[in-house]
Formats: C-alpha cells, structure tokens, sequence
C-alpha cells in the first residue's frame, strides 16, 4: 500500500518539470496559458491590424478589431511625411539603426571585457568591484535624469550624436549576466592558453568571446531594446532635428502635449508602431534558444 | 638612500602592473562609463537634494530642507504621489512577481515545443516600448464610443455611455496597473523559467519520499528553495520594473500632472519639480528618496532569497 503511494507520486513528478512529451496531467496547464496567451497577444495582433487598415477601417464605428481590407497605404504616407520641422521620417530611421547598431556593438565590447577581467582575473578588488555592480542591478536610471542631464551637459555632449550611445553602455545587468556565464568557463582552460604563452588579449578574444556567444547574443537583444525604443535621450539631450530618432518620431505622434492630431494621424502612427515592433520580435525569435541558456546563469547568490 | 627607496617603490608599483594592471585594462570602459553615467549622476543627486538650485543660480547648501519640506509642506506628494505610488508598486511589483513565478513554473510542467511557444508570447510584451505600445493603448482604451474598449462593452450592454478611461481619475490608475502587469514578465520571467528548468529532478524523488504531497508543498518546499539566486534575480528585475515603469500615467493621459494627480507617480513627481518648475535641488531630493525606496525593496528581497538568509 505505501509502496503504491510511492509509485504514483514519483510517477507524478517524474512527468513533472521538463516533460519529453504530453500527458494528461497538463492539461489544466494548457486551459490557464491558452486562454492568457490570447489576451496577452491582443494588443500585439492589433499592432499588426491597425498598421495595415485603410482609413475608412480606421473610423469606422462600430470600430472592427481585425482589418478587412488590409492596405499598405500608412507606411506610403508615413515615408511620404515630413516632421513639422522638415526633416523626412526615413532620416529618423536611419538615425535609429545607425545608434542602434554602434550601440550593440560597443555595449558588447565594454561588457565582455570587463567580465572577463571580473570574472577570470585575479586582482585586489575584484569582489569590492563585482558587488558594487550587483547593487548597481538595483539602479533606476530615471530617478537620476536631470543629474544626469547636469553631467551631460558639462561634458558638452548636448546635442551630439555620441550622447545617444554612450550613456546606455555601463549596463549593470549585461556585465552580470556575462560574468555568470564566463565562470561557467573552467579555470584549466585559461590556465593552459597562459601556460602556453597567449596574452590577455588573445585569450579573451580567441577562447573566452567563442565560449560565450549565447550570453553575447543576450546583452545584444538587451542592448537593442534600451536602444532602438529610446525615445528619451532625443527628448532631453538633442535639440537637433536631424539628430533625432524614430521612437521620438512616433511619440510626437501619440503625444497630445506636443500638440499632435492624434485621430487624423493614427494611420501613420500605426505603421510607425508597426516598424517599431518588428524588429524587436524578430530579433529575439532568432536568438531565444541562446537568451535561455544564458537566463539559467543568471542567479544572485 | 632616498633614490634606492624610490626606485624600489617603482618596482612595486612594476610588479603590481604586471600582476594586475591588465585586469584594470580590461575594467577600464567600463568602470568610466559606469562612474560618469551612473556613480557621479546619484552623487549629484545627493548633493544637490541638500540644495536650493534652479538651474540659474548655482546651488545654495541648504541642509535638509528640502527633506523637510518633502515631509511637512508637500501636500501633492503626501496625498497622491507616495499613495499612488506604494498601491502602484505593490500590486504591480508583487503581483506582477508572483505571476511571472506562476507562468515560468506552468510553462516548466510542459514539453518544449509548447513551451517555447508560450514563453515568447509571454515574454513579448516585454520587447516593446511604452512609445509604441502608447499608439495601441491609446486607440484601445479612447474615451469616445469610437474606442475598442468602450464599444466592445457597449455592445453587451455592460455600459451606456462611453468611459473615458485614460482622462478620469477614477479608472487612470486602474489602467495603469492592467497595462504594467501585461507586459511584467520580462527577463526576471525568463531567468525563473531557466531556474525552475534546471533543478534536479532527484530533489522531487526525495520530496515525495519525505511525505510531500501536492504541488502547493512542492513549490515551497522544493521549487523556491532550490532557486533562490534566480527568484532573487527575478525580484530584483521586478522592482527595478515597476519603479522604471513609472511615467506609464503621464504616457497615457498625455500629460504631466495627471488628470486630478490621478495618475502620478513619485518619476513624475520628479519630472514636474525638475523640468517643468525648475526646482533642481528639491527634484533631486524625491530622486534620492525614490533610490532609498529601491534599496530598501530590494534589501528586502535579499533577507527572503539571499544565500545568507
């Protein structure tokens, strides 16, 4: 009789976490996530929808979820459009990919380096150092903004396109998340590289940055996100039209403060959210599998 | 005598380069940019709190008047904004926590093409922004009977008349709340998740084994436990979350007060002393009482899931 109790429960959780396959035990699991995931995914469909309904879609009332005829009409007027001051939106665009993608690339470079040095280096400060950045994880940017501001501007960086990459690149969470994954690098493979004479330098770019791809390829989706939806810095620290980028665009779009006929330019504003979007989700289907294996490195002890 | 010191000195400060100096190049990037956008930006914010300064003028010291002030005189602050903000970062932090919990252990019951599947739409509320996210709310939620939301409930006669959702203070917050916890489960969501994935399946053997006997008992007394560095993880991203998450009222009623305060939040309250009146020194005092209320949150976290507790 225990015996059978035994069996039954192990038999439970052996289908438990992490199953090979369905089983009837998750279906009450199915009929929570199934009907959140709709709910969830809403507002994303009707990203999609809106962008793609022609105008006579867009008033009409009863208003309909789900575009009938679609059109690509909103992106035609969207390119075709000028800002109120002047500068064509494609400028805009172009603005955001080029920050975005120094951005990626320079967030990478500072990040890998210093994890490396914290994690596989030996050096008087290195623990002193690690927890200031694991407090650092606790930091709310936008508490600091006009001190922040305060320092930008004496640095002159008002109004310069550097100012829409440096602040972003001290990222506590992406140096913590690589620095948990390079100490899953074992120490013997360093050791043996130094033993046989390879620098620092090669060390870190020959065997720690290939061992580390998937936490890269982490901080890189981080780093897009921060970056390609900021709409702030162009607010507070760019002056320049031509300086700005295409999340600010489109939140001149939305925002009735600004002044912004927010009915007449919901077709655009539509599209714009559209191109907003996509990229974000295309860029994390590609790279989930790798955003996993990193997330499992990612506890604080 | 003297040069024999100096010189010995020099091979110190030689031996310790060799030593270390190339760790600290490797730090270097990062720890400037860490100093200049995130050391020096609080420690301004610290002075200046103990500070009169309108951006004209340059800072007078004040002491702790503008704490003071904050306490005693500041009745926007003591009526809406610390009210708002404690019932917005209770339900949104815990709550959006809790759930975020809640889904990754769900998703872990499942095999992994389902679950990859229900991970990314989970999670894809947390890859867009609040300004593209704005265009979607805003013509959802609008206050005329155009609006997604109100014709919908129109047209099953839960209400008559159109409700304007983002402009009355009594629904503002209501929404704010609903549209945060959407897009809550973030990457503290997937870190989770890969915790929960990566426990030891022995653990639930011995669990059964020591008398355990439903799911409940085997979150609390297997699941957490073995997963602390995560939920830690995960807590941490969700107080950081919700107080970033803060300028949500001002992005959905479209300006800064909220309809009545309805909306406003201690970042707001910021912006409208820092930006709009120009009262630096009095604006960097709310920042650094915002940080305090960070730490403390976080600190308390760290006593439930920290290795030590």
């Amino acid at each position: 009789m225990r015996k059978n109790i035994f069996k039954r429960f192990s038999g439970l959780h052996n289908s438990g976490i992490n199953p090979k396959g369905f089983n009837t035990s998750q279906i009450p699991f199915y009929l929570i996530l199934l009907p959140l995931s709709v709910f969830m995914l809403l507002p994303m469909v009707f990203i999609f929808s809106n962008a793609l309904k022609p105008p006579d879609e867009l008033f009409a009332y009863p208003p309909s979820f789900f575009v009938i005829n679609p059109t690509f009409k909103n992106f035609i007027d969207l390119f075709s459009k000028m800002s109120n001051s002047g500068v064509p939106v494609s400028r805009y665009l172009f603005n955001s990919i080029v920050i975005t993608l120094i951005t990626i690339a320079a967030s990478i470079i500072v990040s890998t380096t210093a994890a490396y040095a914290l994690s596989k280096k030996r050096f008087g400060l290195k623990k002193v150092l690690f927890a200031i950045n694991t407090v650092a994880l606790m930091f709310v940017p936008i508490a600091v903004t006009i001190p922040r501001f305060l320092v930008i501007k004496n640095l002159n960086l008002i109004d310069t396109f550097t100012v829409h990459i440096l602040p972003g690149l001290a990222m506590p969470v992406g140096l913590f998340l690589i620095k948990q994954f390079i100490d899953g690098i074992p120490d013997d493979v360093i050791e043996a590289a130094q033993i046989d004479g390879a620098s620092d330098v090669r060390i870190y770019w020959e065997i720690v940055i290939p061992l580390i791809m998937p936490a890269i390829a982490t901080i890189g989706i981080l780093t897009f996100q921060a970056s390609w939806n900021n709409a702030d810095v162009s607010t507070l620290y760019i002056n320049t039209d031509s300086l700005k980028t295409f999340a600010f665009y489109l939140s001149t779009l939305t925002s009735t403060a600004s002044g912004a006929n927010v009915v007449a330019g919901q077709g655009i504003a539509a599209a714009a959210a559209l191109i907003m979007f996509l990229p974000n989700l295309i860029i994390f289907l590609l790279l989930q599998s790798r955003v996993m294996s990193t997330m499992a490195h990612s506890g604080i002890k | 005598m003297l040069n024999n010191q100096a010189g010995e000195r020099k091979n110190l400060f030689g031996k310790w380069l060799y030593k270390e100096g190339s760790a600290y190049g490797f730090l270097s990037m990062y720890a400037l940019l860490f100093i200049i956008f995130i050391v020096i930006p609080v420690a301004v914010a610290i002075y200046l709190s103990f500070t009169n300064f309108d951006t004209i003028q340059s800072p007078s010291f004040i002491g702790l008047k503008n704490y003071i002030n904050l306490l005693t005189q500041d009745d926007i602050f003591m009526k809406y904004v610390l009210p708002n903000t404690i019932e917005f970062a209770v339900i949104v932090g815990p709550g959006g926590y809790i759930l975020s919990f809640l889904l990754a252990w769900m998703l872990a019951q499942l095999p992994k093409a389902p679950r990859t599947v229900f991970a990314l739409v989970l999670y894809s509320p947390s890859m867009t922004s609040g300004v593209a996210m704005a265009v979607v709310w805003l013509t959802l939620f609008s206050g005329d009977q155009t609006g997604y939301l109100n014709s919908f409930l129109i047209n099953w006669n839960v209400i008559q008349e159109p409700i304007q959702w983002l402009q009355s203070p009594q629904y503002l917050m209501t929404m704010m709340i609903i549209v945060t916890l959407w897009s809550s489960a973030g990457i503290g969501f997937l870190a989770m998740l890969a915790g929960v994935l990566e426990i030891n399946p022995e653990l639930y053997e011995a669990g059964a084994l020591d008398g355990i006997s439903n799911r409940f008992q085997e979150i609390v007394n297997i699941t957490i436990p073995s997963m602390k560095p995560q939920m830690l993880f995960g807590a941490v991203m969700a107080i950081v979350g919700t107080f970033q998450a803060g300028a949500i009222g001002v992005t959905l009623s479209g300006g800064n007060p909220t309809p009545q305060y309805a909306g406003q939040l201690i970042v707001n309250h910021i912006e409208d002393y820092g930006f709009l009146r120009y009262e630096m020194g009095y604006a960097a005092a709310v920042s650094v009482v915002l940080l305090l209320m960070v730490l403390l949150f976080a600190r308390l976290a760290t006593k439930l899931f920290g290795s030590e507790g």
